[in-house]
């Protein structure tokens, strides 16, 4: 996952959880957790909302407003902007642009989501491997991705 | 707690219904070396603050939540615990940090919320301890000073460390006075709850006693220890007394410029006056406001300002006056500002005193009525007749107001009551925080009303009780009433009232910034100015045509001599002041005061700078008071070019209101066209 976009925002995201690490190293995992769970409700939630007619806008930018916040305290920055596009689109009650803009917004946040799993997953193999008190090494090699 | 390793371990609440992000809060905090609790309920929250007020030092709450708006959880907070609390937002819009100012927030911060910036929120309770000096000096705080000062910096309230020095002032010895006791056991960094010493809740009844000892004494002869004597109150200091006195004297003032402003006005408008009443009586700004502009404002009410710069105060004695005043009412006044006024507003005053029943028969919910009601009962029943005075009338709504529930039947102004609520939601804001302590009114106290001032504890004012009496009140209240008023109500009360346009609104919270800095209303009115200025001038604009009319059977009658329009005699008061007067019936206390600080920006030759000059100390948000000051002493320097101090100017001010209240009528007929004018010059 080399790509930029993912990188900045696993930067950014670092900066903001990862510091917390000293005290709990899977902090950052479990802050992601978290949010991937709440957020997916959320998508859920809006989801419904865009298919019921006449589309509650209100409604589906209250979730959004609250989605966007964590998404924020995550760094997720991309993402973060779809939500922000998609939420003006909800303001304007412009229909279309709501169901495209969600459309993204979810294809972004599944890919964010992925990226992040793989993040973690290296993370957790490289790890163990850097820490030289761990007595057991991860036989996996960590720099594989 | 450990005092010397403040801020390590200072405990902090924090409210998210966002998990994600309140779980991100939490570590962050945690890392800061606090001491976190969390919950994603309001009002969870507030259960767990009132189970033990001095369990937390700081709280930071989201704004967006589902079971309660942050900015009332931000009210309430300010309000019942004056505590103080930092909002967490992703909305970055300016619309919304204000809106948290105004409410009384310490801090408005974006999310994501940086560790940087947690590290430095401990400076929020320093800042509110500031009072004790000693609790800093003590170790640990070897670098308050510098991160004090940082903080202050960083929050943007330089203004309020800056500004209203005096209010701070009599915060600190507030505060000392409170915490006499509590200082020997203080550590130094203690937790800044175990320093706090139990605030003197000015209930209505107290409040009683003490405006009839006052009364008893004669103003200008009342002196805290003879009061305090009088009263008879165990566990009250002289120095109790002696503020409430300080704040009691500016809600005289207040009043009675307002009420001179408003027969001013009246008299120019119309009906116009009415609208102007409230605003007179609202803290004085209004009276203000009308003396400004018209110049020929009845002084007298301005010479209440002059004297205690007690804005507040003026307005009770406003009240005072009306009631009956009976000389002794318009002598308070005079005593309070100057004896030569004095006359003026007792012509004034006994209008008012009509009104002041009125007030009486309102259900006083709030305390603060208790004062206002000393002072507005005779106020209000004066204010009862209306047309008597528009300055009745509005001292009238504003006690009425106060009286809780008076809100919309407040006396010929609705619209007033409800700007007294506005005012009260500025001034409560400030209050709270100054109820806190008088500090900046950032605890956003719910000015909404006066009598919410009284109400020890925040008890939730109803909003539209406020009425622009209750402002006045309020503001007189918040400053002594450290309850102060849950500000939160008061936004939803403003715009209760009269249909209020929003704009009043963000007048009030103008005037609310001003106020909730921190100072009583004394001073807030003056960082009022500053915020009010520009609330108002976009309401007046606005409101005031309509609502003139609305007010205007009620201030036909009275030519307010609250129009005591300090403001340069020039034309540009007068345009303000037609302008303000018409905005004054509608808006409210915060137009008035808008006005009048529109009117001091007019004063002053369109010497705006004025009104900017106050924002700044609005930001500061400490007082309340300070405002009221400022305002004073911006019309005074409007008059004579005055500098922005506040200081000397209000004398100037005075005079210079004086005379224009004699011109006043002849202005304020000519310039109430002028209204688009001024405003636009002001700000």
């Amino acid at each position: 996952m080399e790509n930029t976009p993912l990188q900045r925002q696993a930067a950014y995201m670092r900066k903001c959880l990862f510091e917390q690490d000293d005290e709990n190293p899977n902090f950052a995992e479990e802050v992601v957790t978290l949010f991937y769970k709440d957020s997916s409700k959320a998508l859920v939630n809006t989801e419904q909302e865009l298919e019921k007619r006449p589309l509650d806008f209100s409604m589906m930018d209250a979730y959004m407003h609250k989605f966007k916040g964590s998404t924020v305290s995550i760094g997720a920055l991309r993402l973060k902007n779809e939500i922000s596009l998609f939420r003006e689109y909800c303001k304007m009650s412009n229909e279309e642009g709501c169901i495209r803009t969600f459309e993204m917004v979810k294809k972004e946040h599944a890919a964010l989501r992925k990226k992040l799993e793989t993040y973690f997953q290296l993370l957790r193999q490289a790890g163990p491997v850097e820490t030289a008190t761990r007595p057991k090494s991860d036989p996996k090699s960590s720099g594989d991705k | 707690m450990t005092v010397d390793r403040f801020p390590v371990g200072m405990r902090v609440l924090a409210v998210d219904d966002n998990p994600t992000c309140l779980k991100l809060l939490e570590s962050l905090l945690r890392k800061c070396d606090y001491h976190v609790t969390t919950t994603n309920q309001a009002i969870r929250a507030l259960e767990l603050l009132r189970e033990n007020k001095d369990k937390f030092d700081l709280v930071i709450s989201d704004v967006h939540m589902p079971d309660m708006d942050g900015f009332k959880l931000l009210e309430l907070v300010g309000l019942e615990m004056d505590l103080p609390v930092i909002m967490l937002s992703g909305n970055s819009d300016t619309k919304a940090v204000m809106k948290g100012i105004t409410h009384g927030a310490c801090d408005y911060l974006l999310k994501p919320v940086r560790f940087e910036e947690l590290k430095n929120i401990w400076q929020h309770v320093i800042r509110r301890r500031k009072v004790e000096p000693k609790y800093h000096n003590n170790s640990g705080h070897g670098d308050d000073g510098e991160n004090l000062h940082h903080g202050m910096d960083e929050a943007g309230q330089s203004a309020i460390t800056t500004g209203p020095a005096d209010l701070n002032g009599k915060l600190s010895k507030k505060r000392k006075d409170q915490n006499e006791e509590d200082d020997d056991e203080f550590d130094g960094n203690e937790d800044p709850s175990a320093q706090k010493k139990p605030r003197v809740v000015w209930s209505v009844d107290l409040h009683r006693k003490f405006v009839a000892a006052v009364n008893q004494l004669g103003i200008d002869k009342a002196v805290p220890k003879r009061i305090l004597d009088l009263m008879n109150v165990e566990r009250l200091t002289r120095e109790n007394v002696a503020s409430h006195l300080q704040k009691y004297r500016l809600y005289l003032k207040r009043i009675s410029s307002v009420a001179s402003q408003q027969a001013n006005i009246a008299a120019a408008l119309g009906a116009k006056d009415l609208p102007y009443l409230p605003m007179g009586s609202f803290d004085g700004l209004g009276d203000f406001h009308g003396m400004a502009g018209s110049g020929h404002l009845p002084k007298p009410t301005f010479t209440s300002f002059q004297t205690s710069g007690v804005l507040s105060r003026l307005n009770s004695p406003a009240s005072l006056g009306l009631r009956g005043l009976s000389s002794s009412g318009l002598i308070q006044l005079s005593h309070v500002q100057n004896p030569g006024n004095s006359i003026n507003d007792l012509g004034k005053l006994q209008r008012v005193n009509q009104h002041g029943n009125l007030i009486q028969g309102m259900p006083h919910s709030l305390k603060l009525d208790q004062f206002r009601h000393s002072n507005s009962n005779s106020c209000i029943t004066e204010l009862s007749s209306p047309h008597d005075d528009s300055k009745a009338f509005t001292i009238a709504q504003q006690q009425l107001t106060q009286i809780g529930g008076f809100h919309d039947s407040r006396m010929a102004s609705g619209g007033l009551g409800n700007q007294s609520f506005d005012i009260s939601v500025g001034v409560s804001s400030q209050l709270s925080d100054h109820g806190r302590h008088t500090d900046t009114w950032q605890s956003a106290v719910p000015l909404t009303g006066n009598s919410a001032n009284h109400l020890p504890n925040g008890a939730p004012f109803s909003h539209d009780e406020l009425p622009l009496d209750n402002l006045r009140d309020n503001i007189w209240s918040m400053s002594t009433l450290s309850e102060m008023n849950p500000l939160g109500v008061s936004p939803s009360g403003v715009n209760t009232s009269a249909g209020r346009d929003p704009q009043c609104q963000a007048s009030s919270v103008g005037v609310n910034m001003g106020l909730g800095s921190g100072d009583l209303n004394e001073n807030s009115n003056f960082s009022n100015f500053g915020s009010i200025g520009i609330g108002v001038r976009q309401n007046m604009n606005y409101v005031p045509k309509q609502k003139l009319e609305h007010h205007k059977q009620g201030f036909t009658q009275n030519p307010n001599p609250i129009f005591n329009s300090p403001l340069n005699p020039t034309l540009p008061n007068h345009a303000i002041m037609g302008s303000m007067g018409q905005n004054l019936g509608q808006n409210n206390a915060v137009s008035n005061r808008n006005m009048d600080m529109t009117f001091i920006c007019q004063s002053n030759r369109g010497a705006p700078f004025q009104m900017q000059h106050y924002e700044p100390e609005k930001a500061a948000t400490d007082n309340l008071m300070k405002l009221k000051e400022g305002y004073l002493f911006e019309h005074a320097k409007l008059q004579g070019g005055f500098n922005p101090t506040n200081a000397s100017s209000f004398d100037d001010l005075m005079s210079a209101i004086i005379k224009r209240e004699r011109d006043e009528v002849a202005l304020l007929d000519g310039d109430i066209g002028c209204d688009a004018y001024p405003l636009g010059t002001c700000m």
